[in-house]
């Protein structure tokens, strides 16, 4: 039996892990085909904010700042969120299979993005296009949910997986009638997730709806316990069980669709980080959530590092994600060492 | 504290489940709601904690109607004590005793020392302090439910409404858990229990509700309440109610078993 006592304290565990993705970001920043070093990476960044003289050359800087860094901040945003909305998915479908695109957001976005390639929109307006059809295709899934007979949670989930499906085969079709020299291997490319060719006008468009979301979450998240012992016992011990998992739902979906939209579908993150981050802080939420914001981070930026340096040609994040992600699912629900 | 439903009533669609139920409990009464299954004991608790509500009737506490308290408001008189589950997360006992106190919480809050304190002192009363850092999921059933007493003494409620307490646990585990109820009353706590065990209701209350078909079909002390005939017409079978020790405790025994 796990006693408590032997572990680390479970606010110590979380210092390491913010720590830890210091360490990623300032690593990540060094990493890359073209050498900045951490030398350079002080200098650039201190010059935003005052004059100093160079000791760089203006491509490291620019390329710092309009890609390399923006690339990491987005990963680390992604991240982050994907493991949150992942974490608040379980707990407030009571399901600790759930994902983030449980709701559908992330076939949702996909069918937005295919659509707007297919008719030719620029590259923000497929990120637009594919944020606005999450958004949309979860409102669909909470409307025939809540009309759903029966228990509410199942309905939701059956609602997700009927609408998920639905939405998906309009993706088939894009794909079907798109234009194979340019439109389809772009469609292609989007499906399998990456965080090739972010500017930093991709970070900011995440960031309004990725603080907007992540903010309740993070401060809601001790009553999140209680939505986990269904409605009626939350509801007895003083909470508005409805009301908190509407919020909580629109929060989780808001930050899954921004992350979607930038990176395309990145799986598994939302899956294995909460379960990585159960197995070392337990299941109260208080640290729970915390720890997959900052394990999420970590982990989407490790990643990416791997997708940007692995070989001469990106590999995209999705396929990586997948590839040290399921195995790494298999270990942990094997591996014994239950925290709580 | 003491609570008093009036007239209540409740439906399912055309579906009749609960007609006209009233009653009352005084401070520091235990009261056992008895019946089979299926009657309706389950529903007339949703209704008194608010999670239902009556098609007609209501419930006051202190004489203040329930139906227009909020979640949190409700949840500082009463407190609801489930059967002893299995969540779908594995808290610490700990834990699991600590979300009682999120009822009187800012909703962006977590527990701080006075929480903590509360619910230690509460394992404490209870006896399950070695408890503390286990996991809910891999203790024993009847600990379980002392520790789900110790959520709702920590929510600070002065009614506790629990649902067949004693229905899931073996013979000691049932009277370990009784008798620690039984010792709340006499710190002031009210308790509404349901239970199809009419020995139950014999052993540990002050009044005995009868509920049958969704109607009251008997009120008041167990010993005037539970008769031959009321057993026999609650669950369809011949008992004999017998007394021991000079009256001070009876019992039911199956009709024509000692001839």
């Amino acid at each position: 039996m796990n006693q408590k006592k032997q572990h680390m304290s479970y606010p110590l565990i979380l210092t390491v892990m913010g720590i830890l993705l210091i360490m990623s970001i300032i690593g990540s920043v060094v990493l890359g085909r073209y050498p900045i070093a951490f030398k350079e990476l002080v200098g650039i960044v201190a010059s935003q904010f005052m004059e100093i003289e160079a000791w760089w050359t203006p491509t490291q800087a620019s390329l710092l700042l309009n890609h390399r860094l923006p690339r990491i901040l987005l990963a680390c945003m992604v991240g982050c969120c994907l493991a949150s909305a992942g974490a608040s998915y379980q707990g407030v479908f009571q399901n600790p299979m759930a994902a983030p695109d449980i709701l559908g957001a992330s076939n949702g976005a996909a069918f937005g993005a295919a659509l707007a390639i297919l008719l030719g929109g620029s590259s923000t307006m497929v990120i637009v296009a594919a944020f606005a059809s999450s958004m949309i295709t979860v409102g669909m899934v909470l409307f025939v949910g809540n009309r759903a007979k029966g228990k509410r949670v199942i309905g939701l989930i059956l609602a997700g997986i009927m609408i998920s499906s639905l939405v998906s085969s309009g993706t088939s079709f894009i794909k079907l009638v798109a234009d194979p020299d340019d439109q389809l291997p772009a469609i292609t490319y989007w499906l399998m997730g990456s965080l090739n060719g972010t500017d930093p006008g991709d970070v900011k468009f995440a960031l309004i709806p990725m603080a907007i979301g992540t903010i309740p979450l993070f401060l809601l998240r001790w009553r999140i316990n209680l939505l986990t012992l269904g409605d009626e016992e939350a509801q007895t011990m003083g909470i508005n069980a409805k009301r908190l998992r509407v919020i909580v739902i629109f929060c989780s979906t808001l930050i899954t669709a921004a992350s979607v939209a930038v990176s395309g579908v990145i799986g598994w993150v939302g899956l294995v980080i909460p379960h990585l981050a159960r197995r070392l802080v337990g299941n109260n939420y208080r640290y729970l959530m915390p720890a997959s914001m900052l394990l999420g981070a970590i982990f989407l930026l490790l990643v990416d590092d791997l997708s940007r340096n692995l070989l001469m040609t990106e590999i995209p994040i999705g396929i990586l994600t997948s590839f040290i992600g399921a195995p790494f699912f298999i270990y942990l629900i094997t591996k014994d060492g239950e925290r709580y | 504290m003491s609570i008093k439903v009036e007239n209540l009533s409740f439906s399912y669609g055309e579906k009749e489940v609960l007609k006209d139920v009233s009653f009352q409990a005084e401070y520091g009464q235990f009261l056992s709601v008895l019946g089979p299954n299926g009657v309706g004991k389950s529903t007339l608790f949703r209704c008194m904690l608010g999670l239902l509500k009556p098609t007609a009737g209501g419930t006051y506490i202190d004489g203040k109607s329930t139906a227009d308290m909020t979640a949190s408001q409700l949840s500082h008189h009463m407190a609801y004590i489930p059967q002893s589950h299995n969540p779908v997360f594995n808290y610490s006992v700990f834990d699991m005793v600590l979300m009682g106190t999120t009822g009187k919480m800012g909703n962006f809050s977590a527990p701080g020392k006075e929480q903590i304190r509360a619910a230690e002192k509460a394992l404490a009363r209870l006896g399950i302090s070695h408890l503390r850092d286990r996991g809910y999921a891999n203790i024993s059933g009847g600990e379980r439910q002392l520790a789900l007493i110790a959520r709702a003494l920590v929510q600070d409620a002065k009614i506790l409404i629990m649902d067949e307490p004693s229905s899931a646990l073996d013979y000691g585990n049932r009277m370990r858990v009784m008798q620690t109820v039984k010792s709340l009353t006499k710190e002031g706590y009210t308790v509404i229990q349901s239970t199809h065990d009419p020995d139950q209701a014999f052993l540990y209350s002050d009044r005995v509700l009868a509920i049958h078909g969704g109607r009251v079909l008997a009120y008041g002390e167990p010993k005037e309440t539970i008769c031959d005939q009321l057993i026999s017409t609650l669950y369809g079978v011949e008992v004999e109610v017998c007394s021991l020790y000079e009256d001070r405790m009876r019992v039911c025994v199956p009709a024509n078993i000692g001839q």
